[in-house]
């Protein structure tokens, strides 16, 4: 009896009263009147929304009922498989304020945040940033705290956003909790209801002997575990080693904002499961959903990782604004791609304003996103002596410094350009004044690009520098190929 | 006399007849004759730039070279927008720019490249970002100068000396022309005060071996072998 929980444990309970409605909700802000049916015979309300509330629907009413006083009603049938999927996303999630999570049941999660509350400066701080967290994610939940979790899963049932941190005051509003909260048959409770026995202090004002031969040892267990009075392990969760999550919205949608809102539903939740693995995405898929054409892919590539769930949002955003929808979206898909390792980056102990170096990254990728993999590019020089060739496109950031000792323009033209009167690069008024030349330029035999040509420095008669060549031994003709600038 | 002079000493009093020198962010141009003529004593910082061409060509890029070589010593990229033709690696390098920081950024619209030296300007890690839109105007600028005074690029905005004549919300603007071998900048605008006699700068300080005298081009100026 003399087993105490570890010193200074403290569990959250997160406790998702009506996920199977939430689940719908969650992707859009629309708040037009929902029910969650459960399949029966006749189907019955099994819970509602605020606004459907309000024309009268309640739980445990029939189907036909509330459809009779709202025609409106948007009607959608529980899925306990993907309620449990979306818990699972949670808890993935979660992981990334501490390691120990665990499923308590089809609609609770603990997480254990004792070793942790420092980091996040602090119980209030913490438990704020859960709240938070989960609101944006788009859920509703009672989070409470307590030393051991069956007393914060307990605390959780009775609906209440509570903290409780010393062993007194838990003994103190358990004492007021009632029994119907306890993971026990309902004829047990009702017995004890009979008996007078409502709340936990009247059972533990009875004899526990006695108690134990009545009503067992499982309710006894319970209660001293809930106390503290007994270990309480909890199985840890796991997450996936690769994410992937599917949101249905409360109506199909065409527009690209309420998609996005609900994307970043999806890219929250898997930056805080790639927060636990010290990981960045480089790859991801967006698949929008249709009711009756093929899924359309939006497909997201990083030259670096990232976890940044509003930089992800803003390259989604660029991706998904030219993409031309065959029909509204019913369901997004969000899949992890490829991940690489990316540490969390040490806080300046004095902040110089500057942005950390990951994010220099992020207006590359957002360039990318728009314009083009293509069009956004890193220069290096190439040690060749044909100019075409003495240049190279890289990877954004990846080019090498480089050197160059000779007068080379600024500007190269693309493709050198056949002189002629009239040209709207060279100004040729009055005679052109030569500044530097000749430079021979002979190579490239060896493969199919051959160059033979004398460059000169010339000064036109508006007073540009530009780059000739003549081609030897006896081209007549002059090329502009480029510009000094 | 003393007694005004030491009033004047006051670094609050401006004297409008003199050039206002103010604490302007700024990065040397490299010559001291224009920084002397510009109210931070360089390019500005935080502020969008309008650089007025008589024709492409003509050293308006040789002008920037010394700030952005300077530029790209330091954390982030130097972005080109949307170049008229391919910014050449070898010259770049041989005016000491990083190329590592360097970006190009090709656009298929001119809608694109505002957007793209918007973005840019705004983000905060690009120290210059230097954009060829095929045109702008007042309300354009303006979108651009709030996106420079928010990320403290030091931006360029290309234009023609045509549009010397429209007004601009842009705090520095420079028209650039071109005589002989000198490059002429004259002045526009700029923060604090007036208007300056036409600059001329050698673009080209460090000559390159041996300028041969000019020839008359026309006849043929080399004879191969």
């Amino acid at each position: 009896m003399n087993l105490h929980p570890a010193p200074g444990m403290l569990w959250a309970a997160l406790r998702f009263p009506d996920l199977s409605l939430q689940l719908y909700l969650r992707g859009g802000d629309s708040p037009a009147p929902a029910i969650v049916q459960e399949t029966g015979n006749p189907p019955r309300v099994l819970s509602c929304n605020d606004a459907a509330a309000k024309t009268g629907i309640k739980p445990g009413m029939a189907v036909s009922a509330a459809h009779a006083l709202t025609p409106t009603l948007r009607i959608r049938t529980r899925d306990p498989a993907k309620e449990a999927k979306a818990l699972a996303g949670i808890a993935a999630w979660a992981t990334q304020f501490t390691p120990t999570v665990s499923l308590a049941s089809s609609n609770e999660i603990l997480i254990e945040i004792s070793g942790c509350q420092r980091l996040f400066g602090g119980l209030r701080p913490l438990s704020g940033r859960i709240r938070a967290g989960l609101a944006d994610l788009g859920y509703r939940a009672t989070v409470v705290l307590a030393p051991n979790p069956t007393a914060a899963l307990l605390l959780a049932r009775d609906g209440v956003d509570t903290s409780i941190d010393d062993r007194h005051a838990l003994r103190r509003t358990l004492a007021r909790l009632r029994l119907t909260r306890l993971d026990q048959p309902a004829q047990t409770i009702a017995l004890l209801a009979n008996l007078g026995v409502h709340t936990i202090g009247d059972w533990l004002s009875l004899p526990r002997d006695g108690l134990a031969r009545r009503f067992g040892q499982g309710m006894l267990d319970e209660i001293d575990r809930a106390l503290g009075l007994l270990p309480d392990p909890r199985p840890p969760f796991s997450a996936p080693p690769r994410y992937s999550a599917s949101l249905e919205l409360p109506a199909p949608v065409q527009e690209t904002e309420p998609l996005l809102f609900a994307a970043k539903r999806l890219v929250l939740e898997l930056a805080g499961h790639l927060a636990m693995r010290q990981a960045g995405i480089t790859r991801l898929r967006l698949e929008l959903q249709h009711a009756h054409h093929a899924p359309t892919p939006v497909l997201l590539g990083l030259s670096m990782p990232s976890r940044d769930a509003g930089h992800l949002v803003t390259l989604l955003r660029e991706k998904l604004a030219p993409v031309r929808l065959p029909e509204a979206v019913e369901t997004l898909t969000l899949v992890a791609g490829e991940t690489r390792p990316l540490g969390s980056h040490n806080q300046a102990l004095f902040a110089d304003g500057r942005p950390p170096r990951e994010e220099r990254w992020h207006i590359v990728e957002r360039l990318r996103a728009r314009l083009g993999v293509h069009a956004v590019h890193g220069l290096e020089t190439f040690p060749d002596h044909r100019p075409e060739r003495a240049y190279r496109r890289t990877l954004p950031g990846q080019a090498a410094d480089g050197k160059c000792e000779l007068q080379r323009p600024l500007w190269l033209l693309p493709q050198p350009r056949r002189l002629h009167p009239g040209d709207s690069l060279v100004a040729m008024d009055t005679p052109l004044v030569l500044l530097d030349g000749p430079e021979r330029l002979e190579s490239g035999w060896w493969d199919d690009f051959d160059v033979k040509r004398d460059y000169f420095v010339v000064r036109d008669s508006a007073g540009a520098k530009v780059w000739l060549y003549r081609e030897r031994p006896d081209g007549r003709d002059w090329f502009v190929h480029g510009v000094f600038a | 006399m003393s007694a005004l002079q030491s009033i004047l000493q006051n670094p609050a009093i401006w004297r409008g007849n003199e050039q206002a020198r103010v604490a302007l962010p700024s990065i040397p141009t490299g010559f001291p004759e224009l920084d002397s003529e510009l109210p931070g004593g360089g390019w500005p910082r935080g502020v969008v730039s309008e650089l007025l061409t008589e024709r492409r060509g003509i050293g308006e890029l040789s002008l920037l070279m010394p700030a952005l070589a300077e530029l790209s010593r330091q954390d982030g990229w130097l972005m080109l927008i949307a170049p008229p033709w391919i910014p050449y690696a070898p010259a770049l390098a041989a005016h000491g720019i990083r190329l590592s920081r360097v970006i190009v950024a090709n656009t298929a619209s001119d809608k694109d490249t505002l957007w793209a030296a918007e973005q840019s300007l705004r983000a905060g890690n690009c120290p210059a970002v230097l954009a060829w839109p095929a045109g702008v105007n007042e309300h354009v600028l303006r979108r651009l100068q709030l996106a420079a005074e928010e990320g403290g690029s030091f931006g360029v905005i290309f234009g023609e000396a045509m549009r010397a004549a429209l007004p601009s919300p842009a705090p520095l603007r420079l028209r650039l022309g071109v005589h002989q071998d000198r490059l002429s900048v004259k002045i526009l605008k700029r923060r604090g005060s007036g208007l300056t006699p036409t600059l001329w700068l050698d673009t080209e300080k460090k000559k390159t071996v041996m300028t041969p005298p000019p020839v008359r081009f026309r006849q043929p100026i080399y004879a191969s072998a």
